[in-house]
């Protein structure tokens, strides 16, 4: 049973400021299952028979276009996705001693999310942070650079109090978005 | 979230990030006191489009996005008079394993890249134009957004501009990763809102781009590098690079691996690779010696240590069978395995091939599961040569490069590194391991070559 699912005042704005940007309503596609995936912490079932509805195409084709891409979650994940770069810079800073202390630390696997549906722990490409190698990213975009063993423990302690930067971001990338 | 400041080594010529580091450098009002902030974009609208890609044409302003193409050529391809509204479109998808220069620019100086995108907007006959981001670059996303939303309240972006009765729009679209969107025709696919698969050229975008419209994509850095052209002259730029307008201006440099200090540097064009990671970058980790680099990302062919002494232009590193790329150095040094690094090479782009072409999928999956098989201590003599005649025939016959760009490094780690390989073999008697399936003209190909090998 999924619940149902519809833009709140502030996400129809955002969305029909979308549409005005574009010559094709198609195009607001990506942005816009951005902003409900931000708003509904995964792409639910409901929210993408939402968007199909509004955008005037089917939601498989929804389904399938997300699917394509690697920041779109069609499934639910932990609260918490950590995405660990395994690509070449961040393998030669030592990537792999951190995604093995995460492992042991969470008790999980690779694409695994902790019982208390916490932790998501995941390999990523490169993140364009090479020179600050290596480099873990949480929910997709909050970057942490030059992490060692110690870091990763504060970062991961810091989560489970949920002190995360997350709103405050939200507020400003929103602000800056909507001209 | 942001990096820690550099400072600015004196072999450094700033010009694409003037200001880092300097307190609010993202700011409209830093970047107008400064940096003559907006100055170009005005000279641009106070020329003819004709005088402006003549302009850029004589500076040798080159395609900072991977393959140097000459910008001014580029932009001359728009028709005269086009049918349908032209765009001008932005790649800031930097998803280059090794590269971290356009991010930088954004963060740091996002009014420059606005400033150079409407001087080249009024160069094409642009209306409208889309900065094409990674969705996980939030901090840049954030910086721009900001950017754009101060340059439409001074009158710089929307209908006339700068008072000029010009209309220029300017929207900041997220990606959602896959590193295939940063191939011009995959980022258009993505762009008008579906799955980032490249097309099929000709037709070329500056034909027949996004939303149907001719279309020019060009790299963060060489929009960025626009308002400095139109300010201070060809000759000028020409005289900032390697004296040459092959090799004109300047680039930001990210050199990450075994050095000392990795980081991103802006130098000359034409500047020495040794003086780069040796006195720039600080030259080696203690006790360590440089065995190679990938000098352009990491699609570009391997250089060895020995061969460190080139200048990094297009011409030179191409000229030695590499390429200047993504101005993306990965330096290994003496305690790395190369085929451990050649696997995890063919792993990526085996991981983002988009599927279309069957001789980039499959061949890049199996070249990729070959060299794992090599890696863990199993893979035999033949193996090396099927993988480097598979690698032989994925390149060059695809839908984009994307296979070339996997058949590119792998290559040259076979080829320059033979004795790397070799010792991890087992002699052809001991072992018969059954082979990787592959389906298609690909598996048809490679079953080819190895009966050819048998006989
Ligand atoms: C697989 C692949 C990935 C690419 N990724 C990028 C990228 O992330 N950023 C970029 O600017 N160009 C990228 N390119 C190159 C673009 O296709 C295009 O050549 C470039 O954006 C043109 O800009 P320029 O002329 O300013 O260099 C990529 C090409 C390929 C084949
Ligand atoms: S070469 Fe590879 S990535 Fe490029 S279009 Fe073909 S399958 Fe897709
Ligand atoms: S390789 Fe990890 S950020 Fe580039």
């Amino acid at each position: 049973m999924s619940e149902a699912y519809s833009f709140s005042p502030d996400l129809e704005k955002k969305f029909q400021w979308l549409l005005s940007r574009y010559p094709a309503k198609d195009a607001v596609l990506l942005p816009l299952l951005h902003l409900v995936q931000d708003d509904a912490g995964w792409l639910t079932p409901a929210s993408i028979e939402y968007v199909a509805s509004r955008l005037e195409l089917s939601p498989a084709r929804i389904r399938e276009v997300a699917s394509f891409y690697s920041l779109f979650r069609l499934n639910k994940k932990g609260q918490y996705v950590l995405q660990v770069c395994h690509n070449i810079s961040c393998y030669l800073a030592g990537s792999d001693k951190l995604i093995e202390h995460i492992k042991n630390k969470l008790g999980i696997s690779e694409n695994q999310t902790t019982p208390d549906g916490k932790f998501t722990l995941e390999r990523v490409e490169c993140l364009a942070s090479c020179g600050t190698a290596p480099v873990l990213q949480v929910n997709g975009w909050d970057y942490h650079e030059e992490l060692t063993i110690e870091k990763v423990d504060q970062i991961i302690d810091s989560l489970k109090l949920d002190k995360f930067a997350y709103d405050e971001y939200e507020q400003r990338i929103s602000e800056g978005g909507v001209a | 979230m942001s990096q820690k400041i550099l400072p600015q080594h004196p072999l450094e010529k700033r010009v694409l990030i003037a200001g880092y580091g300097e307190d609010g450098s993202w700011t409209l009002d830093h970047y107008e006191k400064n940096y003559r902030g907006y100055e170009g974009a005005k000279k641009a609208l106070s020329m003819t489009a004709d005088d402006i890609i003549k302009t850029v044409k004589d500076s040798g302003l080159r395609g900072l996005g991977g393959a140097g193409f000459p910008t001014g050529m580029k932009w001359s391809f728009i028709p005269k008079n086009p049918t349908r509204p032209v765009y001008l479109v932005c790649n800031a998808d930097e998803g280059e394993p090794g590269t971290f220069k356009d991010r930088q620019i954004m963060e740091h100086c996002p009014h420059r890249l606005i400033d150079g995108m409407i001087a080249a907007a009024v160069a094409i006959g642009a209306k409208s134009g889309y900065i094409y981001i990674r969705g996980e670059l939030r901090l840049a996303f954030e910086r721009l957004a900001i950017a754009i939303k101060e340059a439409y309240s001074k009158g710089y972006l929307g209908e006339n501009i700068f008072g000029s009765g010009k209309t220029f729009h300017l929207t900041v679209h997220p990606g959602a990763g896959a590193y295939i969107c940063g191939e011009e025709t995959g980022l258009i696919e993505s762009l008008e809102g579906d799955r980032g698969q490249p097309r099929l050229k000709p037709p070329f975008p500056a034909i027949s781009g996004v939303f149907g419209g001719p279309t020019i994509v060009n790299n963060v850095a060489t929009l960025a590098h626009v308002p400095g052209i139109l300010l201070d002259g060809a000759e000028q730029f020409i005289k900032m690079g390697n004296g040459t307008a092959r090799g004109a201006g300047t680039a930001v440099w990210g050199v990450s691996g075994d050095v000392q200090r990795p980081g991103f540097f802006e130098v000359p064009i034409g500047t020495n690779l040794n003086v780069m990671l040796n006195e720039i970058c600080g030259g080696p980790k203690p006790g360590r010696k440089f065995k190679a680099c990938y000098p352009g990302g990491s699609s570009s062919p391997l250089l060895k240590a020995d061969e460190f002494d080139v200048p990094m232009d297009f011409d030179s590193l191409a000229a030695k069978g590499t390429m200047m790329g993504s101005c993306a150095i990965i330096v290994i040094d003496d305690s790395r395995s190369i085929p451990e690094l050649c696997m995890r090479t063919a792993r990526f782009y085996s991981h983002e091939s988009c599927g279309q072409c069957v001789p980039c999928r499959e061949g890049t999956k199996w070249t990729y599961k070959m060299l794992k098989r090599v890696v863990s201590g199993e893979g035999t003599k033949s193996d090396l040569e099927t993988i480097l005649s598979a690698c032989n025939n994925m390149a060059g016959k695809t839908i984009c490069v994307l296979s070339d760009a996997c058949a590119m490094p792998v290559t040259s780690m076979l080829k320059k590194f033979p004795e790397e390989f070799e010792s991890l073999l087992i002699p052809e008697s001991e072992f018969k391991p059954e082979l990787p399936k592959v389906s298609g003209q690909l598996g048809m190909l490679i079953d080819s070559i190895r009966e050819r090998q048998k006989s």
